[in-house]
């Protein structure tokens, strides 16, 4: 290693308490950059796995989400009838007529209210989604008032536990198990027999129908055929797709926070970094001045001025996604504007996000020190040496 | 005086430093200050509401309606002095990018309730009575350019279908505060077209707006609505407007403590970049320390010089901020009408602004002030910047 470079790292271990709170100050804005890319990433993520690509959903047309659904039981036994859909092991459709309505529960502690999503399933409706697995007790008989609770609500809401009831649509409800479906929507959702549900809620009609394709590729063809049906005023999504518009607004509003953010808490990063560098060109002219006179060249200076302040960045950076890291173990809840329903999802961390906020540490530092470098590396020799 | 010469004097012996400081302060203020009042407007909606307007609604959640019939048993109640209802329409607008909130309302007893929607009396009769009938904010019709008897057309996502509204009026807000962006029609018209196409919706309302005719009352009568409705096939949940606007408003509450936490966030960013030159200043100038306390000048005068030059460059900092936020406050509120209606900066955020600032200042100042007063007058003299 070259003596500019050494002299630069050396430089800022003498220079303790202005190297760390220059690099804590990078440390933070690189924390809230990661921290906002890793919510979305969470949505996304959370959103993804809620829904399968083989999967479709058909709703009516032009509502945006099942809750605002509504397909009456002929429409649904003609979509119930087309070709497409898979046969399941028992010689059935792997195919599910399901309700969805909103409901409001009060939270465990709190007590204030917030919407649950509240699904009426057939018998394939768990077949129909492999990422839903029940991890206590068992599934509610048909036919009886009895339901099955996301793990999330089973946590956050009163009367969600197994074993203990909860009050809707007249009737008490008894939870007799919990299903865990991973980081997807339904860990938010209470299912239940979707017979009795539509008793209860005095809606005669389906919110969706969901259902495996026989034939991945044949999506399309369906979604033709039954949207030019004239019986029908229905539109197909897969289910992924379904899912990703969901979530839309708010995604989105994820993305122009962090971005608008980020900018904001750069700019008084990079500030800092820039007062850094200049007083560490000024309290170090001399030597810049002896370094010059022992025939180390101006791009040598520049580069070792540069270094330094690209290593301040990649400090604060390191330093940054560290503490970021630890924000994967909060699940953040909140309501979804476009299905009004509480959503749970919690910050991921994945390789591009370190290696983007990394980038940014870097390009943070870089521009704080490439003023200052300059200004070291166009010194006069001559003046440099006179200075005192 | 002589200290405050020297404390300005100071403060402005490198130029560059104190105008980059300055300059990440007044950042730091202005993105505290803006974030602040986008919280502030998250929480408006609750202010605005009334508190003699209570809201009905089906109690299992929104999305379930309530008989049209409620109307009258409502009435009936003591203490309630109109009943006005509406259904939450959800209509788009062309396209989705352009949401605004749109309801059937009936437009007469609406109109009554909600006294902070001016009207001209002719554009107001002209609502109450066409049926296909719509009035809009002064903001939202601005927006899109709609002038009164132009046709528009909501596609439904609730109540399917294509609704063709003629604008019968603009409204404009009796507060500067009132949001300007919303869209009413006429109820009747959902409700025949309804009677038509899916009879099992029709003669619903989706909520019951109640006027109170004493503030006081609003509780003991918005219990005697629900229990009149207990145990029926439509179980009602009465909160005043407040209320309900706060339920909405708690069930994002998770995003606004985020930002509330970033607000904060920054001030110690920008605490870390004002300290740290705060302690470069005062390390370059320990020589200088030494040198008035050999003068004669004590630890207090020096963590006074410390402390002063500080707290100047953090509040000049902090009124460049404050002055800043107004124009980007303003320019907030003309290009991105459609998300922030309303983004008037309050007076509070201004205090809360330059307490940040002092905030900054001080913090900055605690290691260097100390420093600058416990420095033994030899070891300041001996050491070389």
């Amino acid at each position: 290693m070259g003596i500019p470079y050494y002299y630069s790292f050396r430089n800022l271990l003498t220079r303790r308490l202005t190297t760390a709170l220059t690099a804590s100050g990078m440390a933070l804005v690189v924390f809230v950059f990661a921290a906002t890319l890793m919510l979305a990433e969470g949505l996304q993520k959370t959103l993804l796995e809620t829904g399968s690509y083989d999967n479709a959903v058909v709703i009516r047309k032009s509502s945006n989400s099942e809750v605002q659904s509504g397909v009456e039981r002929v429409q649904a036994s003609i979509v119930e009838s087309q070709p497409e859909a898979a046969i399941g092991a028992d010689g059935k459709r792997l195919l599910a007529k399901e309700l969805v309505v909103l409901i409001n529960l009060p939270k465990r502690g709190t007590g204030k209210p917030a919407n649950v999503i509240i699904r009426g399933i057939g018998p394939s409706s768990l077949l129909l989604r492999p990422q839903v697995m029940l991890a206590e007790g068992r599934m509610p008989k048909p036919g009886s008032a009895e339901v099955i609770a996301g793990a999330s609500i089973a946590k956050r809401f009163r009367g969600g536990g197994i074993g203990e009831t909860l009050r809707f649509g007249m009737r008490d409800w008894t939870v007799v198990g919990i299903f865990d479906a991973g980081s997807t929507g339904f860990s938010s959702e209470i299912w239940g027999d979707v017979d009795q549900l539509m008793q209860a809620f005095r809606r005669p009609v389906y919110s969706s129908v969901l259902f495996k394709l026989r034939d991945s590729g044949g999506f399309e063809r369906f979604k033709q055929r039954i949207e030019s049906d004239p019986r029908l005023t229905v539109e197909a999504k897969r289910e992924t797709r379904y899912y990703l518009d969901q979530s839309e607004a708010m995604s989105k509003f994820l993305r122009i926070l962090g971005m608008a953010l980020t900018i904001i808490f750069s700019l008084g990063a990079i500030i800092g970094a820039m007062i850094t560098m200049y007083a560490a060109v000024a309290n170090r002219i001399v030597e810049i001045g002896t370094l010059r006179a022992l025939g180390f060249r101006k791009g040598s200076i520049l580069a070792a001025f540069i270094l330094e302040a690209l290593f301040l960045g990649l400090l604060g950076g390191v330093i940054g996604i560290f503490f970021a890291s630890f924000m994967q173990l909060i699940t953040i809840s909140t309501m979804n504007w476009q299905s009004f329903a509480e959503l749970a999802f919690s910050f991921a961390l994945t390789f591009d996000i370190v290696w983007k906020s990394l980038v940014f540490s870097l390009v943070m530092g870089f521009v704080g020190g490439v003023l200052p470098a300059f200004r070291a590396a166009r010194m006069k020799i001559v003046d440099a040496l006179r200075s005192s | 005086m002589f200290m405050l010469k020297l404390i300005i004097r100071n403060a402005f012996r490198h130029k560059l430093r104190s105008f980059l400081t300055v300059l990440g302060v007044a950042i730091a203020i202005l993105a505290f200050g803006l974030l602040r009042t986008l919280v502030g407007l998250w929480y408006l909606g609750v202010e605005q509401s009334s508190a003699s307007r209570l809201v009905t609604r089906n109690a299992i959640s929104l999305v379930f309606s309530l008989p049209i019939s409620y109307k009258d048993r409502i009435r009936q109640v003591p203490g309630v002095k109109s009943v006005s209802w509406g259904n939450w329409f959800g209509g788009i607008y062309i396209d989705e990018k352009n949401f605004f909130p749109n309801f059937a309302v009936e437009p007469r007893s609406y109109l009554d309730l909600y006294p902070e929607f001016v009207l001209a009396p002719a554009e107001r009769d002209g609502f109450i009575h066409d049926r296909r009938g719509a009035v809009a904010g002064r903001k939202l019709a601005a927006k899109y350019g709609w002038k009164v008897g132009d046709l528009i057309t909501l596609r439904g996502t609730i109540f399917p279908g294509q609704w063709e509204f003629v604008l019968r009026g603009i409204y404009r807000g009796a507060q500067k505060s009132t949001d300007e962006t919303q869209f009413f029609f006429n109820w009747e018209y959902l409700n025949e077209t309804l009677k038509r196409t899916v009879p099992r919706r029709a003669d619903q309302a989706g909520f019951y707006m109640i006027g109170v005719t004493n503030p006081e009352l609003a509780a003991e009568v918005s219990q005697t609505v629900d229990s009149t409705f207990r145990n029926s096939l439509a179980e009602t949940l009465t909160e005043t407007e407040k209320a309900f606007q706060l339920s909405f408003v708690s069930m994002t509450e998770a995003i606004m403590v985020a930002i509330k936490i970033v607000s904060y966030v920054v001030i110690v960013i920008i605490m870390v970049v004002a300290a740290n030159t705060m302690a470069m200043t005062a390390r370059e100038r320990i020589a200088e320390y030494a040198t008035l306390k050999t003068l004669g000048f004590g630890a207090r005068h020096i963590a006074g010089i410390v402390f002063g030059e500080s707290i100047v460059i953090a509040m000049i900092g902090g009124v460049v901020g404050v002055i800043l936020t107004f124009p980007a406050a303003h320019w907030i509120e003309t290009e991105l009408s459609q998300f922030f209606p309303v983004f008037s900066v309050s007076p509070l955020t201004v205090y809360l602004d330059m307490l940040a600032a002092l905030i900054v200042g001080v913090v900055a100042s605690i290691f260097p002030t100390w420093r600058g007063a416990t420095i033994w007058i030899a070891d300041g003299l001996r050491r070389i910047g």
